[in-house]
């Protein structure tokens, strides 16, 4: 899971503390495991180290201190290629084209790019198991056929959330 | 016109064409160079398979211009137009599309003895397309006996057997299991391959969409995107 990005990406919306971002994020993926607050604060330090956030103000009203931070212009940079790159399709699984989606439309973005993007990721992997499947004994055209059907399981998914965000947007392109 | 042009299996160019008042297709353009394989996909009612019937000269587009083989379609009176399409493309329409009262041999032969061939040798071609299709000619059934995908396989037969130059097959693989249509896209595609010909697949189907060289994506009767699967 890219939990930088996908922290990155929702602080795209404004600045927030850790809070925040945990709350949010476990609102955007309902049925995903809830993220950890040890998790939101180790990546928020990570970030702000690498520059991508930044510390906008400190709080502590009587209560905890808490800090909120800021995406900061490389931090912009950084989730919009993200949410713009195809996930590797040898590698990744279906969740995070899901959470790519989820993220760019929650935080404003159009998806519509990194969803043609995507496709033509997942139909040149198909091509690459379908050409050499000739040459395959059972065993590994059966391993193949697997790889296959779940692709195109994800084909499916891509294909039917481009329908839908054409009939919710039908002026635009894509995305809100 | 440049030579990259001159090249072209086949050229459309702002292609408009409207079912009375349902507009199919607005200024779509598409190129297939030699040789090269191009899925036409998209969602049901997206203008894919006017696409193909337009590509075949089968229909007149009500805007835009259309090159097969460097000729342009509306420049060929009817005569020369059917010429065309019989001697230098193949096509595979959906569900197969025979003839009833003819033969399975009669079938695969006649695009043969439309172009004036001569029987036996019409027949001969045939029996060996028909073979390599899997199926038995003497002894085969009629068509009216056959599966949906055993027509499918004559129309194939029947669209090789004037080695044309340019394959054009909608939903080939439409009434098929996956197994049947693997077999029927590598009897369509080896045979493009061996013979140096083009191929333009119009599919919903994602696994036939990725046998392909290039996608063409319609939406709403133009193109929404292309890729380079290569």
């Amino acid at each position: 899971m890219a939990l930088p990005e996908l922290v990155l990406s929702l602080l795209r919306r404004g600045p927030a503390h850790g809070y925040d971002v945990k709350r949010d994020h476990d609102g955007w993926f309902p049925d995903g495991r809830p993220l950890a607050y040890g998790q939101v604060y180790a990546t928020l330090s990570r970030l702000e180290r690498q520059g991508l956030v930044t510390v906008q103000e400190t709080r502590s009203g009587g209560g905890p201190q808490r800090t909120v931070y800021a995406l900061t212009e490389p931090g912009e940079q950084r989730v919009e290629a993200w949410l713009a790159e195809p996930a590797d399709v040898a590698s990744s699984s279906a969740d995070e084209i899901v959470r790519k989606t989820v993220a760019a439309l929650r935080s404003g973005g159009d998806p519509g790019p990194f969803l043609g993007r995507q496709r033509a990721a997942h139909l040149r992997r198909m091509r690459e198991l379908t050409e050499g499947a000739a040459d395959d004994d059972l065993v590994a055209r059966l391993a193949r056929d697997h790889l296959v059907a779940h692709l195109d399981a994800d084909l499916r998914w891509l294909d039917l959330a481009v329908d839908r965000l054409a009939d919710t947007y039908p002026t635009q392109e894509a995305g809100p | 016109m440049s030579e990259s042009h001159d090249r072209l299996v086949l050229e459309l160019n702002g292609v408009e064409h409207a079912y009375r008042r349902t507009v199919a297709l607005r200024g779509v353009g598409l190129e297939v160079g030699p040789e090269e394989v191009v899925a036409v996909t998209g969602p049901s009612g997206c203008g894919k398979s006017t696409l193909l019937h337009i590509a075949a000269g089968i229909l007149r587009p009500q805007a835009g211009a259309v090159r097969l083989l460097g000729e342009d379609l509306d420049a060929l009176g009817e005569a020369a137009r059917t010429r065309l399409r019989r001697e230098r493309v193949g096509i595979v329409l959906q569900f197969g599309q025979l003839v009833p009262d003819l033969s399975l041999l009669d079938n695969v032969a006649l695009p043969l003895l439309l172009a004036g061939e001569e029987r036996a040798k019409a027949r001969g071609d045939a029996a060996v397309w028909l073979e390599r299709a899997g199926l038995d000619a003497p002894l085969g059934p009629s068509p009216a006996e056959l599966s949906g995908g055993q027509a499918q396989r004559v129309a194939v037969a029947r669209a090789l057997v004037t080695e044309p130059a340019l394959l054009l097959a909608d939903e080939p693989t439409g009434s098929m299991d996956t197994k049947g249509g693997e077999h029927l896209l590598d009897l369509l595609l080896g045979a493009a391959r061996e013979r140096g010909a083009a191929v333009v697949l119009v599919t919903h189907d994602n696994v036939v969409a990725a046998r392909a060289d290039r996608e063409v994506r319609l939406r709403d009767g133009a193109v929404e995107a292309e890729a380079v699967l290569r």
